[in-house]
């Protein structure tokens, strides 16, 4: 069965879900190697409660979607008893580590031979899974351990960090994550599918718009039938230059943490005050500085008048981005050739292509590594319109990652800039979330919308009777934390708060 | 040298001159509730909240649940709800929250507690703890300190240890696996201390409050002295907050 989306902004996929026949369990994992093999790359793999053949025993609908090099998602599914499961896949594409995980932790799930089944969030199990579970540790008289979190030093969120150092040299870095676990996941089936929207803007919070995008697109597929309607030009124009803002923004908050961690304390409140700029300006758009509230399922939040009054006018929001590249420009030019800065990122956390491909990195973590994937490049809509550079860097270190964010901050600036080109007026536009929804029964939505940390992949399935039987989130974090674990091996602990910030990943959207 | 100055040239001055009186121009802060009447049974608003913030009959909004979402204002056939762009949210009891139909339903302002003013009004030590936030909240404090906003100027301050610390701001539902954290900082910080709980998450569980994953025992155990409501709350809404608490700035009017 082929897909049944039309033209959209985001990468989607919509499908009969019952014409998705799962494979026998030893034929779907054959199937998926395959597939992997010959260049597809894993977008998600994750598990739901299916109806079981066998009274007590469990059985778990898994499913996977991968994404041919054209854009294009597959999506291929088995049926297993969680109890039997089935032969990790892990060993052989490392990069599925964290879905088999996750599928063991949430749904029971045996997954033999893995080699590394640590709890993601310590969600059923709770505290005594994570004590139990034997973390990785390296013998010798020499190596020393330090232990970091959950709390950490500054105003961010919570995570726990154990270092295996010899000397100054980290080893390996055992990162344990879960503290910020809220059970989004539940939450999101117990609530009015179209009323999702202010819950769906936390998942996580700097990343309000891309995962609301996702949402969103998701529910207009699975409101519209088989023909796709899409909202409108006027709509996800709006919405594209939300997430390129959003983009901006924390691209922004990121060098500016960059900065402070290497004591370059001019580019840390410089670009901490042009952040204030960029998220002042989609306040001034949708009312929230993150975006809140601008994105719904068929509507928009989202105001831009052509002359100047009440509202927030054409001239004033191409005034804010000319403040933007202005300043930007000198304050880049001072980063970028601040000895202090070259000396101290320039190295520092490493990751190869070939590592990067191997972990599947996503987002400008990946980019930064020489891989070329952005779901922007696939688009139709205003990103067919209005298309975006793919940028990448070959270094992989920090560098790489502070520079990658320069170098997209300036192209997100030129892209918004290319659709106010179009002189556009924007008017917020609601659907009333007070009329029963019907949402098409039978489909299985996957949307990807590519935030500023990378792909965020929402994925909804509807039941024979249009209900919502499953809602699965995946924040582009899930996938790049162990990438931060193997870029500060053989780097000095002292290096690791750059490393850490460089990748800038999200807990709360890795925990949920 | 000469690129230093070129940057310093184009930041120019940034810090808001006063901060009591700032208002941010867009921001969707204070609700309003007007007078006019409800139609008969209508329960559009209760319908339309996502985290139970409104009752009616009469119509009231709890700040600590708000998450500013408007949807109220677009439900309410008599247009009864109004964003209004004034980022002060704040209260010293959870009562205090509730926004009242009428020009005047206003949270309560923030009274000077002597006590606090005396033993930090000239000095204040926070230590931020995450338990559940989304970053928004995050963010957002720590924009607090920014070149914008300068807490600093008034001797007031993030820390890194909780031993140094004289406040605990909270931010985030208060997940369970955070619980035991958030009580060996709480426990780690030195007498004379106290909370302020920051964002909708952390005063009543926000978006969150049906979820199982939380242990909000913490926040039972020690009441917050302050509540700083939004969603997150604005760095104009934790600043004033404190400022008002500490009595550095005189109140308004």
């Amino acid at each position: 069965m082929s897909a049944l989306a039309g033209a959209c902004s985001v990468t989607l996929d919509a499908r009969v879900a019952s014409a998705i026949v799962p494979l026998d369990v030893r034929a779907w994992r054959a199937d998926l190697l395959a597939r992997l093999a010959s260049g597809a790359r894993i977008v998600t793999l994750y598990g739901r409660p299916a109806p079981s053949a066998h009274a007590g025993a469990a059985a778990v609908m898994v499913t996977a979607v991968v994404q041919l090099t054209d854009g294009r998602l597959e999506v291929t599914r088995a049926v297993m008893d969680a109890a039997r499961g089935y032969h990790a896949m892990t060993a052989d594409v490392t990069a599925l580590h964290c879905f088999e995980r996750e599928l063991h932790e949430q749904h029971g799930v045996r997954v033999a031979g893995h080699p590394w089944l640590k709890p993601i969030r310590f969600e059923a199990g709770g505290r005594a899974a994570r004590d139990a579970y034997p973390f990785y540790a390296i013998e010798g008289k020499e190596v020393h351990e330090v232990a970091v979190g959950p709390i950490h030093a500054g105003v961010i969120e919570p995570g726990a960090f154990r270092f295996m150092c010899l000397g100054e040299i980290v080893h390996h870095l055992e990162i344990h994550l879960g503290y910020q676990h809220r059970g989004v996941e539940p939450l999101l089936l117990r609530r009015d599918a179209r009323k999702l929207a202010p819950l769906v803007e936390t998942i996580a919070g700097d990343s309000s718009i891309a995962h609301t995008w996702a949402y969103c697109a998701a529910i207009e597929a699975l409101t519209a039938g088989d023909e796709r309607a899409p909202v409108g030009p006027e709509i996800e124009a709006a919405r594209g230059v939300m997430l390129e803002l959003e983009r901006i923004a924390m691209h922004l908050a990121g060098l500016s943490g960059l900065a402070a961690d290497v004591g370059f304390l001019q580019g840390a409140s410089s670009y901490g005050r042009l952040r204030t700029t960029a998220i002042n300006t989609s306040m001034r758009l949708c009312g929230s500085r993150f975006g809140r509230g601008a994105l719904r399922p068929g509507g928009s939040g989202v105001r831009l008048d052509a002359e100047a009054g009440a509202g927030f006018s054409r001239a004033e929001l191409r005034q804010n981005l000319a403040l933007l590249v202005n300043d930007l420009a000198i304050i880049d030019d001072c980063f970028l050739s601040a000895r202090t800065v070259q000396h101290r990122l320039k190295g520092a956390g490493r990751l190869t292509t070939a590592q990067a491909t191997e972990l599947g990195l996503v987002g400008p973590a990946a980019r930064a590594s020489g891989l070329t994937h952005d779901q922007r490049a696939f688009g139709a809509g205003v990103y067919a319109e209005h298309p975006v550079t793919v940028v990448s860097e070959p270094s992989g270190d920090c560098w790489a990652r502070a520079r990658m964010r320069i170098v997209e901050i300036g192209r997100s600036l030129a892209w918004i800039a290319g659709v106010l080109d179009g002189d556009p007026v924007w008017t917020p536009r609601r659907a009333s979330t007070a009329a029963p929804l019907e949402l098409v029964a039978d489909r299985l939505v996957v949307s990807v919308v590519e935030g500023w940390r990378g792909e965020a992949v929402h994925c909804l399935e509807t039941d024979a009777a249009g209900a919502l039987l499953h809602y699965k989130v995946q924040d582009p974090s899930l996938r790049n934390w162990l990438g931060l674990a193997i870029a500060v091996r053989e780097n000095e602990i002292s290096d690791f708060p750059i490393c850490n910030k460089s990748f800038d990943l999200s807990y709360c959207g890795n925990d949920l | 040298m000469f690129k230093s100055l070129r940057v310093r040239a184009s930041q120019g001055s940034q810090f808001i001159v006063d901060l009591r009186k700032a208002v941010p121009n867009g921001h969707r802060g204070l609700p309003t509730i007007s007078t006019a009447p409800c139609p008969e049974g209508c329960h559009a608003c209760v319908d339309a909240c996502p985290t139970e913030a409104i009752a009616i009959e009469p119509v009231r909004l709890d700040l600590g649940k708000c998450v500013f979402c408007s949807e109220c204002v677009h439900e309410c056939p008599e247009g009864k709800f109004a964003f209004t762009s004034n980022p002060h949210l704040s209260a010293r009891t959870r009562e205090g929250l509730i926004v009242t139909e009428g020009p005047e339903g206003g949270p309560d302002p923030i009274a000077t507690d002597a006590a606090l003013k005396k033993l930090y009004g000239r000095s204040l030590r926070m230590r931020q703890v995450s338990a559940g936030g989304c970053n928004g909240c995050e963010l957002e404090l720590n924009a607090a300190l920014n070149v914008n906003f300068d807490l600093a100027r008034y001797g007031i301050e993030w820390v890194a240890s909780p031993r140094h610390a004289d406040a605990l701001v909270l931010s985030g539902p208060l997940t369970r696996n955070m619980a035991e954290a958030v009580r060996l900082a709480w426990d780690a910080m030195p007498d004379p201390r106290f909370v302020i709980a920051a964002g909708a998450c952390a005063i009543s569980g926000g978006l969150y409050a049906q979820a199982e994953a939380l242990d909000r025992g913490f926040l039972r155990d020690v009441g917050p002295v302050v509540y700083v409501a939004g969603c997150p709350p604005h760095p104009l809404g934790f600043v004033n907050a404190i400022l008002q608490l500490l009595g550095i700035a005189p109140s308004a009017g």
